[in-house]
């Protein structure tokens, strides 16, 4: 019998969401509630110096003045900020030499999710600091990248360690008062990565993070530094998964790149987090801040396949501040059943002869909403600024939107801009040539979203793109209309 | 006292003396109480976010203009279209001049919307269309509080308007500033057709503000040709609000000429109502100065099988600002549409800027939907091959800028407005052309 549509419907209905486990590890979760003593506690914990508390403490009085934005085109139940558990760790935590230390239901989880430490490790010459409830569990290949004078750790140890280095940089792009969810994450957060890169040295290997929200009424908030001194080169990728809960979970980042002269940063995010069930309750919340500083000839360039969350929030952005420096922004936004989405990429550009590319797809399916918002401003000292944007959208079926607020801001006469977009569903004239040559309904579309998506996907590391590819398609079959 | 008090307290008095009915005195008492709910647009509405009316919100403006006939034809006479035969409804500083006018009630009607809004004659036709298409925001809902003149328009179905009209609004500047708020009402019925020019013109330095509002009703098969021309003095403000509802199978066009003025906004929202729309919104931009132009647009596509075109060309110089802010909207019952959205600029100083901000929301799966932004400047190497040929800079940048505007005029259909609109463009380029359009 051939595959008809319907189906494909069924399939998809009764797909569930593959990460949805919860890993049953003690954890030490601090009570719910925020207050400058849950700050001070979460700083004590980490046994941060005095500068590191304060710069907390200071973000979180400003966060108290400050008002949850309201202008992305989401709809939902705001948190409640006093009903989130600031703090929780795997509560054995044990400093690990090897990976044979570390806790087997930990490592069991983290095959479960298709990340294979020690494989990985052996095979696709990764390293991968993993952040579980917001505490990095395990560095792998330290020894290999400390040869190279690259330090790679979890942000804890480098304000430890590295506090120099820390200290300087830390809040130097994302300001701690930036926002109302940076500000937050600037008091509260618990961990995450931190990565530089010597002058002139070229990572040998990509690094990856892996975060996972597994306690249940915890939020995540995990903070990244990623410096590449001049002239030096690093790919940086990142994924995260979430078990399937009902009530809503909160993700609040802040990623901070910043490429001094000649330098050059990739950052690729695939971002999977339980989106809710296919009536909309539950999921994540993702409101993250994504932003990167380029000094002169520097290059920075996000990636991202942005296919989990009920609820993204997200617009990795790129100051363009030396001359001649590059801006690059590459981005699948799939978004199903309830799912909203509001992300795009800032392009500020400062210095002269800037250049700056986006590349954003959207496709939308079910009921979900799916919005580009983008700025793109030239300044009036950036003289022959470049920048081109392209923003295309896929529509299944008419309960869901797409959504297109480009901002273009032009102050400079050699300014050269370009946008376009376009909107469209996928033809069935299109599905009907692929099923007279013998591709059924399914791989037709899989076929379809893929060269729709190929530009981006292109853009992705190996070992990732495989994995972006696989969940465009379990998150898209059976949705055209 | 802030404009917004001012217009408030003189509400009332300015009623009185109105001789309207109570179903027009209702709306109006609706509409003021929206008016100062909201009060003027700041910078932190979303839709303004590029244009401020501040230096407008805290002038002192006379709300009344002086009674006089104060004009002589000669003196005006080459800001009217002369060269061909036209219906003409005249204002002078808000009043109408029944010396410069030329109306009619021959078949159709073209005459004052004062008139329309208390004889009884014409109360059918208020009572179904008379304020029931605008969107209710603050500026256009000040107008409905304050509107009481006019062009009103009503063209019967099956009918075409002989002759195109022209809607010409004077300010003398007797008032060192004066608020002005006009009214124009058009109904096309089913089947009929009308060409209509509208400029606002003052005739001196004085400050002016004109927030003026424009409703169009196109009815099953009705065709309109909009033409605005935008070309007022330095000291000249306007804001255009105009509202079009468009039935099955009508075709609007409207094209806006912005050459002049302090500050000009345009707010043109097209709602399709009906199936087989199509909806044309055309501008050419040229402007220099401190001068300000806003674009802001709307189609509401909530029909299936409707088109639209938007087409936006801009040229900046010195210290101008241009903003234009295009939205589209498709509805989920609204398939197989098409629009269309294109927004090219060129900025020509160092010190001009243009903020651009193109949207589609669309929520059906089967449309067909683009826009394109572009800011760049003229090719070097065109004006390198003109100068070869012995086209000088100046000449050369000049026919370059007229050919990226031109395909904005290609669709203007009368043909001496064409050739109008072509002469002001080569007088703001500073060129002669040398060819005629």
């Amino acid at each position: 019998m051939a595959y008809t549509e319907d189906d494909l419907e069924k399939e998809l209905a009764t797909k569930e969401y593959k990460y949805g486990f919860y890993t049953d590890i003690e954890s030490d979760t601090f009570p719910v509630g925020l207050n400058e003593d849950i700050v001070r506690a979460i700083s004590m914990k980490k046994e941060e110096p005095e500068w590191m508390t304060e710069w907390r403490l200071e973000a979180f009085r400003h966060w108290q003045t400050m008002e949850e934005p309201e202008w992305a085109n989401v709809h939902y139940a705001k948190p409640n900020f006093q009903d989130i558990s600031y703090y929780s760790a795997p509560s054995k935590k044990p400093k690990y030499d090897s990976l044979d230390e570390v806790d087997p239901e930990l490592l069991d989880t983290f095959k479960r999710l298709g990340i294979s430490l020690d494989e990985q490790k052996k095979l696709a010459g990764v390293a991968v600091d993993v952040v579980m409830d917001s505490v990095s569990v395990t560095t792998t290949f330290k020894k290999t990248l400390a040869e190279k004078g690259i330090i790679f750790c979890s942000i804890s140890e480098a304000i430890k360690e590295h506090p120099e280095l820390v200290k300087k940089y830390i809040g130097s792009v994302v300001p701690k008062k930036d926002n109302f969810y940076a500000a937050l994450n600037s008091a509260v957060f618990s961990d995450g990565s931190f990565c530089y890169i010597p002058k002139g040295v070229r990572c040998p290997m990509e690094l990856s993070t892996y975060f996972r929200i597994n306690q249940a009424g915890t939020g995540q908030f995990e903070r990244t530094l990623v410096v590449a001194d001049e002239g030096s080169y690093v790919s940086y990728l990142e994924g995260c998964t979430a078990p399937s809960r009902d009530e809503n979970q909160l993700h609040a980042a802040v990623v901070e790149l910043i490429a001094l002269d000649d330098a050059e940063i990739k950052y690729s995010t695939v971002q999977n987090w339980y989106p809710g069930n296919d009536e909309g309750k539950g999921g994540v919340y993702n409101f993250v801040t994504k932003r990167g500083l380029c000094e002169k000839n520097a290059k920075i360039s996000w990636t991202q396949v942005e296919t989990g969350s009920a609820v993204t929030w997200k617009y990795p952005s790129c100051i363009l501040k030396g001359d001649n420096s590059i801006g690059e922004f590459y981005s699948i936004a799939v978004t199903n059943n309830f799912q909203q989405a509001d992300t795009g990429t800032k392009m500020v550009h400062l210095g002269k002869n800037t250049r700056s590319t986006i590349i954003s797809k959207g496709i939308s399916a079910g009921q979900s909403q799916n919005s580009y918002r983008g700025l793109v401003q030239i300044n009036s000292r950036a003289q022959n600024a470049r920048n081109f944007s392209q923003c295309d959208s896929l529509l299944m079926g008419n309960k869901c939107g797409a959504h297109t607020f480009p901002y273009i801001e032009a102050n400079n006469k050699t300014a050269r801009v370009e946008h376009e977009a376009t909107t469209s569903k996928i033809g069935e004239d299109q599905i009907f040539y692929c099923n007279q040559r013998g591709i059924d309904t399914e791989k037709a579309i899989a076929l379809i979203v893929n060269g729709f998506s190929k530009e981006v996907l292109n853009k992705l590391p190996m070992e990732f793109a495989v994995e972006a590819q696989k969940l465009l398609e379990i998150s898209l079959e059976g949705s055209v209309g | 006292m802030s404009l917004k008090d001012k217009l408030l307290s003189s509400y009332l008095t300015f009623q009185e003396n109105q001789d309207f009915d109570n179903s027009i005195h209702d709306i109006k008492d609706a509409a003021i109480k929206i008016f100062e709910e909201k009060g003027f647009p700041t910078k932190k509405d979303e839709n303004w976010k590029y244009t401020s009316l501040n230096s407008l919100v805290k002038g002192d403006f006379s709300l009344v203009g002086r009674n006089e006939d104060a004009i002589e034809f000669r003196d005006v006479k080459k800001y009217f279209l002369n060269d061909i035969d036209t219906y003409k409804i005249v204002f002078i500083d808000g009043k109408y001049s029944s010396y410069l006018s030329e109306t009619t009630h021959d078949g159709v009607d073209v005459c004052l919307l004062s008139a329309a809004l208390t004889k009884p004659k014409y109360k059918p036709v208020i009572d179904k269309y008379f304020d029931k298409i605008v969107k209710k925001d603050s500026l256009t809902s000040l107008n409905t509080a304050f509107a009481r003149e006019g062009a009103y328009i009503y063209v019967p179905k099956g009918k075409t308007v002989s002759k195109p009209i022209q809607i010409v609004h004077f300010a003398t500047g007797l008032e060192s500033s004066l608020m002005l708020q006009p009214r124009n009402l058009v109904v096309v019925e089913e089947n009929a057709e009308v060409q209509i020019i509208e400029r606002h013109q003052s005739l001196n330095s004085n400050a002016v503000f004109t927030n003026s509002v424009t409703e169009i009703y196109a009815a099953d098969h009705a065709r309109v040709d909009y033409y605005k021309i935008q070309n007022d003095k330095e000291a000249a403000s306007l804001i255009d609000n105009t509202h079009i509802d468009q039935q099955t199978s009508s075709e609007v066009a409207v094209h806006t000429f912005s050459f002049g003025g302090k500050l000009t906004r345009n707010n043109l929202n097209f709602y399709q109502n009906g199936e087989h729309n199509n909806s044309i919104l055309k501008g050419v931009t040229i402007i220099e100065d401190k001068q300000h132009v806003d674009h802001n647009t709307l189609v509401h596509h909530k029909q299936p099988n409707c088109e639209s075109h938007q087409d936006y060309k801009g040229i900046f110089d010195d210290r101008a600002t241009g903003v234009f802010n295009g939205k589209v909207v498709v509805d989920s019952v609204a398939q197989k549409i098409n629009a269309y959205q294109s927004n090219n600029n060129i900025l020509v100083s160092d010190k001009a800027s243009i903020n651009s901000k193109p949207q589609l929301e669309i929520f059906a799966d089967d449309v067909r939907c683009s826009h394109g932004c572009t800011i760049g400047q003229l090719d070097e190497d065109a004006l390198f091959y003109m100068k070869t040929r012995g086209i000088g800079e100046k000449e050369g940048r000049a026919l370059l800028m007229y050919a990226f505007a031109n395909n904005v005029l290609e669709s203007v259909k009368i043909p001496q407005l064409k050739s109008r609109i072509t002469k002001l463009i080569a007088n703001k380029l500073g060129v002669n052309l040398g060819f005629e359009v």
